[in-house]
């Protein structure tokens, strides 16, 4: 079953996504990778004002290709993950409720995720061309100069992602692959 | 003596750098259909679907498979009998920067790596390998490398006693480590023999071969089949999700090497390897 998701991601929404489950997202979502965390949180510990309010919201690992005359968006699948773990526990402790990346995420983050109910989203890496197509707005909100890594205002429709980690603390990348080696008895 | 201009080399490496980024190998292609007929799980037939789709796509809107259009990795293959009017490794480098501004690809390369790490916004330089040959023809092979892949290969300068046992352990902890950071499913070249530099090399060059070509030595194909096998046998899958796609292709390169070495390495790639070639 497909869940279809609107944002902004309530708690409510949260409790409702398992691990594995395939969701179709659609709303605003806002982009932010590397550089972009690591000003975020300069500016959190200098008691500024984000770009966004992060309450309810989701951040979407990405750095897109330039769009091409005329276009919204490029390409834009989703970057690894881990390379923001120092910095997600901080952001979801302010309300940020969802995350949308690939790759393993270390403890640290899978434990915030459930303290504060959030989620963990996988998008397909490699699939650039295809999730570009679900962007139907495109707005840079800040750090115009970091390029590919500035932040921006998406508004997504139907974006194919997978729960990877949930609020119940199941993570996807383990229990995907058990299920398929019991499946398949290759499990010693 | 043949002549070949700089400027022909700007042009065809502009183009390489382009097609490289928007159109798949047919090689990959077909593996990845022959994955997703053989897939059985939802999720991962579902993953490899979108996979395909992509692939279609990218092609039909000369748009880029993936958004990290990746670090410009190129094999140039000199014939001594060639003469290039200018310079050649300027040429490459300015194909690269025209290619990439012209073809909306993403400019991912800092200056500096450790302190300033500022875009130098024309994904320029990019990493040029020399290999003189005999004749008058020059090769250019463009391998753009996402990092996503990149930062999951891996080196080891073995024990010659550890053999056959320690290459394939090595090899499979290199493919668990990765697991879904790589967007799998991988493609994997692994380099055996010769020196700390070149083993990466061999390992790179192992990754540009044809998906259903093998070594020339049988026992070296039997072990790239068996590998394979195992690697797919992890449960990794496609994206991660679980399943049984979780490489396309395993191929090794070997060189000879010191008697007291067993140099080791895995380059490991996402299911866009991307590569295009052109002989001038």
């Amino acid at each position: 079953m497909i869940k279809h998701i609107t944002t902004p991601l309530t708690k409510e929404k949260v409790l409702y996504l398992k691990a594995g489950d395939q969701v179709l997202l659609s709303g605003i979502i806002y982009t932010g990778r590397d550089a972009a965390h690591k000003k975020m949180i300069q500016m959190i510990e200098e008691g500024k004002t984000l770009p966004f309010d992060v309450d309810n919201q989701i951040i979407y690992y990405v750095g897109p290709t330039p769009p091409k005359p005329n276009a919204i968006f490029g390409s834009g699948g989703p970057t690894t993950s881990g390379r923001m773990d120092a910095y997600a526990p901080k952001l979801l402790s302010l309300g940020l409720r969802g995350m949308i990346g690939k790759g393993y995420r270390q403890e640290s983050v899978k434990e915030a995720i459930q303290k504060y109910f959030g989620v963990y989203f996988g998008a397909i890496g490699g699939a650039g061309a295809y999730i570009g197509r679900c962007v139907q707005e495109c707005e840079v909100i800040a750090f115009d100069d970091l390029g590919p890594e500035a932040i921006r205002k998406l508004k997504v429709k139907d974006f194919p992602l997978t729960v990877i980690v949930d609020a119940y603390g199941n993570d996807l990348y383990e229990i995907g692959r058990k299920r398929y080696l019991k499946e398949h008895s290759y499990d010693k | 003596m043949r002549i070949i201009k700089e400027e022909t080399i700007v042009q065809e490496v502009k183009r390489l750098c382009q097609e490289a980024n928007y159109i798949l190998p047919h090689d990959v292609q077909r593996a990845l259909m022959k994955a997703y007929e053989d897939e059985d799980g939802d999720i991962a037939k579902e993953t490899l679907n979108i996979l395909k789709e992509n692939a279609l796509l990218a092609k039909s809107t000369l748009s880029p498979i993936c958004q990290d259009t990746g670090m410009t990795c190129i094999f140039v293959e000199i014939g001594q009998e060639v003469y290039i009017e200018g310079s050649l490794s300027e040429a490459i480098q300015e194909g690269v920067r025209q290619g990439y501004e012209e073809g909306y690809l993403r400019k991912s390369v800092v200056d500096d790596p450790l302190f300033d790490r500022i875009n130098t916004r024309d994904n320029t330089p990019a990493i040029i390998h020399y290999e003189i040959t005999k004749g008058d023809q020059l090769k250019i092979i463009v391998a753009p490398k996402g990092f996503g892949s990149e930062n999951m290969s891996q080196v080891k300068m073995l024990k010659p006693s550890e053999g056959v046992q320690g290459v394939k352990d090595f090899v499979l902890k290199v493919v668990h480590d990765a697991g879904p950071n790589a967007c799998p499913p991988m493609v994997i070249g692994v380099g055996i023999g010769g020196s700390f530099d070149k083993v990466t090399l061999l390992a790179k060059k192992a990754m540009l071969r044809e998906i259903g070509t093998h070594h020339f030595d049988e026992r070296y194909k039997a072990l790239e089949k068996e590998l394979l096998e195992m690697i797919n046998q992890t449960g990794i899958g496609p994206a991660g999700y679980g399943g049984k796609t979780t490489a396309l292709s395993l191929a090794i390169e070997t060189y000879p090497t010191h008697i007291a070495g067993l140099p080791v390495a895995v380059s490991i790639c996402c299911h866009v390897a991307r590569h295009k070639e052109v002989i001038l």
